[in-house]
Order: structure tokens, then sequence, then C-alpha cells
């Protein structure tokens, strides 16, 4: 150890480890959002403009597929909340819940185009009119493992004592359940919604395949304006579904706030 | 008395029994427990108390026998319909609910009778209604003045410390006014102080209240403290009922000596009545009524054993001082006589190996019948000199043949404790350890749950997991019959070359030979207690 290294030398630290993420949250992200603020102001001549704007708020076409994406979105995530709640509860009332849950999440794997490929192909041996009911079928069948997951992990982790000191204390099954479960619970519901509700808002290619594109969803719109060349108009949309993402999760996580009894869950 | 016992008693088990699958948890528990009484279920962990307390407050179903309140059967009854309200281990607050929310739950749930109407049939109906919004807060109000948190109403509950979160539990719970209170090791999660403090707030709660009180504790010293009545439970069965005062002097067995108080536990012989011999020498005493030279166990608290000098002619033994440790209030002075370990409480220090003399009055010798004295297992001969114990094929040495139903039998010393589990034939876990002058008794429970009694140099701990070895010539194997043998006064000190000769000539029938093993291994057994061989002795097989 004579020789002095002028230089530091190379150590590796946990910093060191972070460096190839970073390098890809700047390529992959931090980057195509640049391009898309930038986008949004050039015409197709690149010129700075405004007139995406005026395009996208003035047209009713693009708020109506707006509107009707949101609504899709709302629908979804009721559905699944209506579907996965006595699920996840039951499974986590089962010994063997942890294993069953598992039988909802393996489909997951397998590639959800090929999936919405295979359910249109069933919808249309069965003779079903593809439609605005295919594509919330579609939907729910796509994002109901995200609302199960999360509630049954929520339910699974809530102290049985607290279900017995209600019992204790007076309640019947159902006053239990309305009065700590299903409180208890909320942390669960929020992830649920969370995970359902916006990637419904901002899916495609599901809505396309399972109403032969009769049905045109916000998602799919961004996708045509960038296939037509429209990229100021795709732009403003990729913002403005940014925008509704973010005051989503805004909400969810003030819910979250309140009500942060059990705040342990899968998301 | 019939009468006055309904009126006073207000629950009654009747043969409880609890079992998971094939464990037994609570084992025939018959318990009464009179109004306005504090009765504290004390025990290690494992014993059944808490399983026992669920049972009353409805969380589980006994698998047998029958739950009286207020000589109603409520066996069947799902909590939320019994009159009686817990304080859970943990508390169990509801954390989506302040503190005024979580004492009101039980309140806004309940009815209350609201005088009666006549209906169209002309019937009489008791008509029900909620509390108002003002019964409900003046009741909470109160509740919390009475655990002294009168401003935290509106506090989150996950804000407030253990021993706040401690009281708005029992709060939460005497606000209902139930007739019984259950407490499941309450004090468990507060530090010392504080314990100290809330037992003597939950003793002023219950007598200012008079309701019923069924505690749940694994600390001695509290159930001691605050009850009127002690259930020493173990292995899921009771082992006594009393008052506090008479569970310390009077133990009804060596586990309820070692669990309550510090002791010395001897085993010895019962030579007549009031005759006892331990350490080599004959006492008196004050019991009566065991067989003549039944082995038993000898209890002396430290407190009842004085220290005397060597030459005063009150000493009943001399001994050799071991140690004296400093205690604050007292030094423990730790003495041995003939091979056993004493521990007394004197004022004085004494020189270690200083010669003393010994003295203890009669009353202060607490005698007990044994629970076991030798390990016995029914099984059969699974092969040529293979028996099955526990699961296991252990080596033996018979002449039976296989498939033929035997007994095993195992004496305390002959069962090797390994500390290392593959080390040994089966595993089992180590339930306790109770040091017995110049030994540790240990019991160790299998994977089959059979307890093997075994006598060892060392102290195992508790829970801990260990292997048990068993040498083949060790294990005493006859075969089982299902008639009477009913022998008596068999010669003892028969010996196994005799007895195997015996066998050879086909001399005896199968059941002397069985008396003749049991006896011998009683003999062994005494011989290891280092009490004299009895000449002629019953079969004190319990």
């Amino acid at each position: 150890m004579k020789a002095k290294s002028v230089r530091k030398p190379f150590r590796l630290t946990k910093k060191a480890f972070g460096v190839p993420y970073m390098l890809f949250l700047l390529l992959f992200v931090v980057i195509p959002l640049v391009l898309i603020l930038v986008n949004a102001f050039l015409d197709n001549d690149n010129n700075l403009t405004l007139a995406n704007f005026k395009i996208f708020f003035t047209s009713s076409s693009s708020l109506t597929v707006l509107g009707n994406s949101l609504l899709v979105g709302v629908i979804t995530t009721l559905i699944c909340i209506i579907i996965g709640y006595p699920v996840a509860y039951i499974l986590s009332k089962m010994s063997s819940g942890k294993i069953l849950v598992l039988l909802y999440v393996i489909p997951m794997g397998v590639n959800f185009l090929i999936r919405t490929l295979a359910t249109k192909a069933i919808f249309i041996a069965m003779d079903i009119e593809l439609g605005m009911g295919t594509v919330i079928f579609g939907m729910v069948y796509n994002y109901l493992p995200f609302m199960i997951m999360p509630l049954h992990t929520t339910l699974s982790s809530i102290d049985k004592s607290y279900m017995e000191a209600a019992q204790d204390l007076g309640a019947d099954k159902a006053t239990v359940f309305f009065k700590t479960t299903l409180p208890l619970s909320v942390s669960g519901i929020i992830s649920g919604v969370t995970m359902v509700f916006i990637p419904t808002i901002s899916t495609y290619a599901i809505s396309q395949l399972l109403s032969n594109g009769k049905i045109f969803l916000f998602g799919d719109s961004i996708q045509l304006s960038f296939e037509q060349g429209m990229y100021g108009v795709g732009s403003i949309m990729s913002i403005v579904m940014l925008v509704f993402v973010l005051i989503s999760n805004f909400i969810m996580n003030k819910f979250n706030r309140q009500g942060n009894a059990v705040r342990r869950s899968l998301w | 008395m019939i009468t006055q016992n309904s009126v006073d008693t207000i629950i009654e088990l009747k043969n409880v029994c609890k079992a998971y699958d094939d464990k037994t948890v609570v084992n025939n528990a018959s318990l009464k427990i009179k109004r306005g009484e504090f009765v504290t279920l004390l025990g290690p962990s494992g014993c059944g108390k808490t399983t026992t307390l669920r049972m009353i407050a409805g969380f589980e179903m006994p698998t047998s026998g029958k739950i009286i309140f207020n000589g109603n059967d409520i066996t069947d009854t799902p909590p939320h319909l019994r009159s009686v309200n817990t304080v859970f281990q943990k508390y169990a607050l509801f954390p989506h609910l302040n503190v005024f929310h979580n004492i009101a739950f039980g309140l806004k749930l309940k009815t209350i009778p609201n005088g009666t109407k006549v209906n169209r049939k002309g019937e009489t109906v008791q008509l029900f209604r909620k509390y108002t919004k003002a019964e409900i807060k003046e009741k909470v109000d109160n509740a919390l003045k009475m655990v002294d948190l009168e401003d935290y109403g509106h506090r989150n509950v996950a804000s407030l410390s253990g021993g706040q979160q401690q009281r708005v539990a029992i709060a939460r719970a005497l606000v209902n006014e139930p007739e019984v209170l259950l407490l499941d090791e309450p004090l468990g999660a507060l530090d010392l102080k504080m314990r100290k403090d809330m037992q003597l707030e939950l003793m002023d709660m219950h007598k200012r209240l008079g309701i019923t009180f069924i505690y749940v504790t694994h600390d001695q010293e509290e159930a001691l403290t605050m009850s009127d009545k002690i259930v020493v439970m173990r292995l899921g069965e009771i082992q006594q009922i009393a008052t506090p005062e008479k569970v310390y002097d009077e133990p009804a067995n060596a586990f309820v000596a070692d669990f309550i108080g510090e002791s010395t536990i001897l085993s010895g012989i019962m030579l007549a009545d009031y005759k006892v011999e331990f350490c080599d020498t004959v006492f008196e005493c004050v019991d009566k009524g065991f067989k003549p030279n039944e082995p038993i166990d000898i209890i002396i608290r430290p407190e009842d054993l004085k220290i005397l000098d060597k030459d005063d002619e009150k000493s009943l033994i001399a001994a050799e001082v071991m140690s004296s440790v400093f205690k604050g209030d007292h030094y423990q002075v730790t003495v041995l006589a003939s091979g056993n370990e004493l521990v007394a409480h004197d004022t004085e220090t004494y020189d270690i190996g200083e010669t003393v003399g010994l003295y203890i009055k009669p009353f202060d010798l607490h005698i007990m019948h044994k629970t076991r004295i030798i390990n016995e297992i029914d099984t059969y001969v699974t092969g040529e000199n293979l028996v099955e114990i526990c699961g296991t094929n252990f080596e033996c040495k018979t002449d039976l043949p296989i498939g033929t139903p035997v007994k095993v039998s195992v004496d305390f010393d002959d069962v090797e404790i390994t500390d290392d589990e593959s080390d040994g034939t089966i595993g089992a876990n180590v339930l306790s350890s109770i040091y017995k002058g110049n030994y540790y008794q240990a019991i160790l429970s299998t994977d089959d749950h059979y307890n093997f009694f075994a006598d060892t140099d060392y102290e195992w701990l508790k829970g801990d997991r260990v292997g048990i070895n068993i040498a083949p010539e060790k294990i005493i194997v006859e075969q089982r019959d299902e008639e009477k043998r009913d022998v008596e006064n068999v010669v003892a000190d028969e010996t196994l070359e005799e007895y195997d000769r015996y066998k050879e000539e086909e001399l005896l029938t199968s059941e002397e030979i069985a008396h003749l093993e049991a006896d011998d291994n009683i003999s062994s057994t005494l011989t290891v207690d280092s009490v004299n061989t009895a000449t002629e002795k019953e079969d004190t097989k319990e």
C-alpha cells in the first residue's frame, strides 16, 4: 500500500446499485414525459402553437370518449368490489385461502391480449353481440385479481380479537361485519380501487377487441392520434390522462390517511 | 342448601372438555364461581386457562360438558347474548374509533326495556328501546371518570400509552354493566410499576362494583395478591381450587408447590401415620392416611426451614452451608443435608462450608402423593426385540411374539434426555423441570402427547425440544392382560434374574410376572429417591 492513488478508489456502496435504475428512469420515463410536454405545444411543422389544446377541448367527440372512459372505469371498479369483496372475505376465513387466492392470480401470468382474444372468441362462439357489456366483462375479468389481492391481504391481517371484542360487546354477526370488519378493511378497498380504476381508464385494446372497434375509450384514442401522426393532440390527451391519474391517486391517499387503521396492504 | 347454591353460584362449569383435533386443551374441568367473587385461573402457558375463559365468554365451544350461568345452560349461547364482558390480553381496542366511541360501542347496540303495551290480541308486550345519545354520553363519561381518563374521549386509541389503553379496555367492558367481567392476562403488557398500580385499582374496582371477576394470569404473585379464590391449572387439568392462603400453605401436589412461591421439593417415604423419612432421617409430621411406606413428595417453604447452631438440641438434622445470598430483607441460604439441597430464608448470613443444624415444625412439612412413580405405556410388540413407544420402534429385550399387547414400563432414571433432538430416538418438548433436592424431575411431552417423567442431573429449559433415548435393557416389557390382576403383597426385592428364571421355568403366570415387574420398578425408584428398599408393598400405581 505504498503507492497512493490520487483518484478516489471505486467502492461498491448501496448507491451503486441504484445507478442502473436511475439511467432506466431517465431514458424511458423522464425523457418521454418531456417529449410529450414539448410535443403538446408544437404543430405538425414544429412551430410553437396552442392549437392542439383548442382542437382537443373543443371537439365534443374526444370529450365524450373521455367521459365514456371514466364511466367504464367507475362501473368496472364497482363490479370488481361487489364480486371481489365477498370472495376475499370468504378466502380470508379459510385456512387454505392463501393457496386459493393464487388460483385467482395465476391467470394474470397469461398475457392480457391473449386472454382478451380468447374471451372474444368465446363471445363470438356463443353468438353474443360485442358491445359495452362485453367490454365491461373483459375489464372486470382482467382487473378482478387486482381487487381481490389487496382485499385478501388486508382482511386476513385484521386481528381476530377485534371481531371477538365486538361480539363480546353485544354485536351479532352482521353488526360485527359492518362495524368492525368493513371499516378495518378500508385500506384494502382503497388499494383495490387504485389498482383497478387507474388502469381501466387508461387501458386500450380491450375495448377495441371486445366491441369490434365500436366502443372507443380514451386509451384507444390516444393510440389512434399517434397512429395518425397527430402527435400534438395525442400528447395533450396523454397529459389529460396523467392529470386524471394524479387526481385519483391524490384522492385515494387522502382517503387512506383518514382511515389509516390497517395500513398493511399488498400495494 | 340447594336454593342457596343456585343463588350464590353465578357460573358453573360441569365436566368441561375442549379438544382441538386430538389434542386435549382442557380436560374435565369442573368449577363453581360465586357471585361477586374474584377468581383467578392460574397456570403456566399452555395450561388451558385462557381456553377456559374463552369458553365462558363464548368464543370457544366446549367439546363436552356444560356451562351454567345463573342457573341457565349457556353452553351453546353465542357470545353477544351472554351477559359477560371481556378485557382482552392485547386490549383489542377498535383502531378506527376514538376512545369515546370505543367505550360507547356496546351501549349503542344494547336495548333496554321501555315499558309495556297491550297489543291488538290483548297480550302484554314488552317494549325495548335503544339508549339515547345523551344517556350514552353520560354513561361513557362516567366510565371514563372511573378509569381516570376524563379528558381522553376524543383521543385516538393509537395515541394512548399501554396503561391508558388498558384503562379504556376496562371501561369499555364495564360500561355495559356485565354480571361477570372476564380478564385475560390484562396486565401482561405493562411494566412492573404500572402493573402493581393496576392490580390495586382492579381490586378496588372489584370491591366498589361488587361484580364477579374472572382473571387469567400466569403470574403467581398477581394471583396471590388479588384473588378470593385461585384455580391452579396445568396441562388442561385443574390441580387445585382454594383460597390464596391455602394454595400457598397446602399445595395439592408438587406442581402447585413449585409453581406457587419458592419451595424445596424432596422425595421421601411415609413410614407410618405422622412419620416421614427423607434425607436419611425420620421426621415427625401431621399427615396421616397414606399407605405404609408410600413414596411421597415433601414440600418445604424456605421461610419455614430454620437454621440453628449445629449443637442446638432442637436441631433435627445436620447440614452444610452451600451458599448464602443477600436478597434485601433476608438471606437465601442453600444447605446440603445428606445429599439433598434445601433452601432456607434467614435474617443472618452463614459462612460457606459451615455446619449447621436444621429445624422444621411438623406442621410445616407438606406431604403429597406422587403423581406417578413409573412411566407406563400400553403398546404392542412390533418386531423381534422391538416395541412401539410413541410411534417409534424401540429396541428392548423380550421374547414375546409380534403383535402381543404389552405394557412397557420405564423407570424415571432410565429415560435419557439428549440435547439434540436428532440424537434421540424420539423427540419431545420439555414441559417442566422441578428440582428435587439432588436431581431434577423433568416432564417431557412427546409428539404423541404422552408425558415422560425423567430424573436427570441437569435442569432442562421449559419448552426446549429434546430427544429421548432408552437403553434396551431398561425397557421393561410385560404382557398386557385385560383380566383382573389383583395380587397383593408380592415380595418386592425379586430381581430381574430371578424373574427371568421363573419365566423360563414357566412357574409364574403372566399376571404374576406383571406384578413382579411392577414392584421391581417401584423398588428401584425408591432407591433413586434415597429411601431404603421396602420389603413389602402394595401396588401404589394411581
